[in-house]
């Protein structure tokens, strides 16, 4: 059952929050033992929460629109008094003493919290393989991985451990996984959903967003989240406007532009071809089965109306190289907080310094080190100006270029993840390789554009595929009206496993 | 690979960073680096005359609130989460001595 369908059967008296509760409940206490996708079950919990919203029903009071519907949250959101591990030992047994305004808004419109869900330590991963507490697996084939960072909520989705989750996406961490396990994931224009209590990676590019096993569910989510929020001096002071009225709006007359940098031809591809040396054309990496599904959609799109056309962002193939410097230096200075002191693992030793030495040495596992590694490398003497300086002005140059193309079109559409779930283990050896999976994604973050992948279909080994639709700022109720018209046209139901 | 960043570097970058390796584990780190900065090549050739860097994609401008007392975290629910703490206060080993 959808998200929304839950809603109203909870609202409507046909079924009690405490019976949808039980329901989900016994699905993670099934299944979770096969996938992996929650560090924590909140069961007591969630049955107080369903209680008291069958109580506020039984005594005639208004309830939220996501009254009795049970969400999983990302375990890097704080949750008072809760564990908020970020899937790593640094952060083991930590209890906030405050939660996030997502959380907290979430619960006022009568969401029932069931869990905290895995990812790559401190969101830094696409695989959620760098988790303190093992990795999670696809709900479509457990031997491949659920995508990244954001995973355990993607698959608690897909599995239907959740009918709704919560994830956050800094290079793709809602959407990659999204498109890897099959369900609908959306990242909103920077500063539109407070970051207040989600533990910070990198601050200029987090932003909190919605799952969903449909577009009409992830809108309704992403409405009970979105707006201004006093403690994040970030986010936006204007009110969001609706966008789960405009779903059914279609797309006649609106101009679509593919991104042809972000549908391939690149270095991997040049280097095929003996052309290696010359500037790439387009990122690196795009599957074909995936490219025929973004060209399916393309059709599809023209089909119900609107208008397609392939356009050029040519700055997109700088995306990768820029992101991964200025997310590590980013992570570099936000995770220098965990020395110790305040919260979290200390390793003693007869000193102070030695002492954060030993906890950090202790506390972070490898792919973090390693960013954090990268960050501090890109922000010392001498190599700030070769490398972060001019990462900044990739980034003001890919500002620039969206913003001409979005003259000429509505939304841009392109891949989401360059392959389908690949094996546990397949990338883990090698960063790079690792990195490469949010070639599609990262452009969106660099510029705090939204967007949202949809599912459109399986490639050529049966798993899902995911299309991305991308906006410029404050395009939500576009960009959500765009995927679901995709959604009314996708090839078979990818939505379950 | 190239040799973008030697042994020596990463174990700079590492003392920077408060963290602590092994040989082996420095000279895996320095590879995994170099190749990262390699592929940031493209970057590094940019030119990039005449572009102002962005470090935030919206205009940031400061937020100011009335200066009214208002409740803050809780103190005891703040400390009982840090690793050790002494009338009403963090703490923590001996600041002064020798660095690591």
């Amino acid at each position: 059952m959808t998200a929304l369908g839950v809603a109203a059967a909870v609202a409507s008296g046909e079924r009690t929050a405490r019976s949808v509760a039980e329901d989900y409940l016994e699905r993670i206490s099934e299944g979770d033992g096969g996938i992996g996708a929650f560090n924590l079950v909140l069961a007591e919990q969630a049955l107080a929460d369903a209680d008291r919203v069958d109580a506020a029903l039984g005594r005639g009071e208004p309830v939220g629109p996501l009254a009795g519907v049970p969400v999983a949250l990302k375990d890097n959101l704080c949750t008072r008094g809760i564990p908020t591990t970020c899937s790593s030992r640094m952060l083991e047994g930590w209890r906030p003493p405050y939660s996030a305004t997502v959380v907290d808004r979430l619960r006022a419109v009568g969401a029932v919290i069931v869990g905290k869900t895995n990812l790559d330590e401190f969101a830094m991963g696409s695989s959620t393989e760098n988790s303190a507490f093992g990795p999670t697996r696809n709900p479509h084939d457990t031997s491949r991985v659920p995508g990244g960072s954001s995973g355990g909520s993607a698959a608690a989705v897909a599995a239907g451990f959740a009918a709704l989750a919560l994830g956050s996406d800094t290079g793709g961490s809602i959407r990659q996984p999204a498109a890897l396990c099959g369900v609908v994931g959306m990242k909103p224009t920077y500063g539109r959903v407070s970051r207040y209590g989600l533990v910070a990676f990198a601050s200029s590019l987090d932003q909190i967003g919605p799952f969903g096993a449909t577009v009409a569910d992830a809108a309704a989510c992403y409405e009970a989240i979105a707006g201004h929020d006093p403690l994040d001096s970030t986010s936006i002071d204007q009110p969001p406007e609706p966008v789960g009225d405009a779903l059914t709006d279609g797309v006649e007359g609106l101009r679509v532009g593919v991104v042809a940098e972000l549908c391939g031809g690149g270095r991997q591809e040049a280097h095929r071809n003996g052309t290696n040396g010359s500037p790439a054309s387009g990122v690196e990496g795009v599957a074909g089965d995936v490219l025929s599904r973004v060209q399916d959609a393309a059709g599809a799109l023209e089909q119900a109306g609107a208008e397609v056309r392939t356009v050029s962002v040519p700055s997109a193939v700088l995306g990768l190289s820029a992101y991964y410097l200025i997310a590590p230096a980013e992570a570099s200075s936000n995770l220098a907080r965990y020395d110790g002191v305040r919260y979290g693992l200390r390793v003693d030793a007869a000193n102070a310094a030695e002492m954060n030495v030993n906890t950090r040495t202790a506390g972070f596992g490898a792919e973090v080190k390693r960013r954090i590694m990268l960050g501090t490398y890109a922000l010392s003497a001498g190599y700030y100006d070769a490398f972060y300086g001019k990462a900044l002005r990739a980034r003001t140059l890919m500002l620039q270029e969206f913003a001409a193309v979005y003259e000429d079109v509505d939304v841009l559409l392109c891949p989401t993840a360059p392959t389908t779930a690949f094996e546990l283990g397949a990338k883990t050896s090698d960063p790079l390789l690792m990195y490469l999976n949010d070639v599609c994604t990262i452009p969106s973050n660099l510029t705090g554009h939204p967007a949202i992948s949809v599912p459109f279909g399986s490639g050529d080994d049966g798993l899902p595929v995911g299309v991305q639709v991308m906006g410029p700022a404050l395009s939500e109720r576009l960009i959500f009206r765009v995927a679901a018209a995709l959604e009314r046209t996708a090839p078979g139901d990818g939505s379950t496993p | 690979m190239s040799g973008r960043i030697s042994r020596d570097e990463a174990a700079h970058v590492a003392r920077l960073a408060r963290l602590r390796f092994s040989d082996d584990e420095l000279d895996e780190l320095a590879a995994q680096l170099s190749a990262v900065l390699d592929h940031a090549a493209d970057v590094e050739a940019l030119d990039v005359s005449g572009i102002e860097p962005t470090s935030h994609p919206q205009p940031l401008t400061d937020v100011t609130r009335a200066d009214e007392v208002r409740p803050s975290l809780e103190r005891d629910e703040v400390l009982a989460q840090a690793p050790s703490v002494a009338e009403g206060q963090f703490r923590v080993p001996p600041i002064l001595g020798e660095a690591p």
